[in-house]
């Protein structure tokens, strides 16, 4: 199996991690107790994806390593998530806002991937295409509600779309592991994605009284392994236990 | 934004097609649209339901329990209301 394959369903498999791990960080700590239990189905739905896609990833690796292997005993070097992923939870706004930009982007791909030669991969979209596409609803929901909302919530809501905006590049640029998955029928062009994608978020900011940024900075190097100052302490948090007593089991 | 100034809301969930649907539980949101994904993520998450309803909780009105004698004792004494008080004939072919 090929080693660009791998890191395909690897880096799938990062994203709904690190996100997942992120999310979860709202549990206990949501405005209100309705919003906590939406927070934390939110987060359980990617670390489901998570384990999916990490054990297809050990799979294709052939090297023996399991979900959990490949969890909690990779080092930072080793993740490939895009940066979007790992940034802090900031406040409520810049959770959703960044909940969005990613809900958008994971219901395009798992609506192309159900379609992927890869069967797997196609067994693992059919399942996350529904519940991306609910994640969508209630998160453009919060952008609007908030983006067109009080003085206070609409500039909380631009501020968070600014700082998050440079870190969207890296989703939607293709190198050459994008390039031979879609040669096989794997995944979808990116560039494919990105068109959808982009329609999508600018037609929802404009309903959302929010102004598209401006694309003068961009910012990458997570699928390269190359993280932010922030990914180290998510892992340290993530995986101690794993660390401290190997083999630990449920 | 504080849970005590968002309106409450009475949820009904249906868990099986062709039953009705039951109360399960109230609570907070701004509008329908809250409500129904609040309700979806509060009350389904376990497989509970196939189909939702939220109603405001201010637009239910209830009988008083100060009512209650007048209301549902009067239908104590009253076997003859139930098929089960009157003898069905012998030769009655039902």
């Amino acid at each position: 199996m090929s080693n660009a394959h791998f890191s395909y369903v690897l880096r799938l498999g990062d994203n709904a991690l690190i996100i997942g791990q992120r999310l979860s960080e709202w549990c206990g700590h949501s405005p209100f107790l309705e919003e906590d239990i939406a927070m934390a189905n939110t987060a359980l739905d990617h670390v489901g994806r998570a384990r999916m896609l990490l054990t297809h990833a050990g799979d294709l690796e052939g090297a023996g390593r399991d979900e959990d292997q490949l969890a909690y005993l990779r080092d930072e070097r080793e993740f490939c998530n895009v940066l979007l992923c790992e940034l802090p939870i900031g406040d409520f706004a810049f959770t959703l806002m960044r909940q969005y930009l990613l809900d958008v982007y994971h219901l395009h791909l798992f609506e192309a991937l159900c379609r992927s030669q890869d069967e797997v991969l196609a067994g693992i979209a059919a399942k996350a295409v529904k519940e991306s596409s609910y994640h969508c609803r209630r998160s453009a929901e919060w952008v609007c509600r908030l983006g067109d909302g009080t003085d206070e919530s609409h500039r909380r809501m631009q501020s968070a779309l600014d700082e998050l905006w440079g870190y969207t590049d890296e989703i939607f640029a293709a190198d050459a592991v994008d390039e031979a998955m879609r040669a096989q029928g794997i995944a979808p062009p990116l560039a494919e994605l990105e068109r959808l994608w982009r329609a999508d978020v600018e037609a929802l900011l404009a309903r959302a009284t929010l102004s598209v940024p401006d694309d003068n900075w961009r910012a990458s190097g997570g699928r390269e392994g190359i993280h932010t100052e922030h990914m180290g302490v998510l892992l340290a948090e993530m995986q101690v236990l794993q660390r401290s007593h190997p083999g630990l089991a449920w | 934004m504080s849970a005590r100034r968002l309106p409450l809301w009475e949820v009904f969930i249906r868990s099986r097609r062709g039953l009705d649907h039951k109360h399960v539980g109230s609570l907070h949101a701004a509008d329908p649209e809250q409500a129904m994904q609040a309700a979806r993520d509060t009350y389904t998450r376990r497989q509970e339901g196939v189909s939702i309803w939220i109603v405001r909780a201010e637009d239910i009105h209830a009988s008083q329990s100060d009512d209650a004698q007048a209301f549902f004792d009067p239908a104590e004494d009253k076997v003859y209301r139930h098929p089960t008080f009157y003898d069905v004939p012998e030769d009655l072919k039902l």
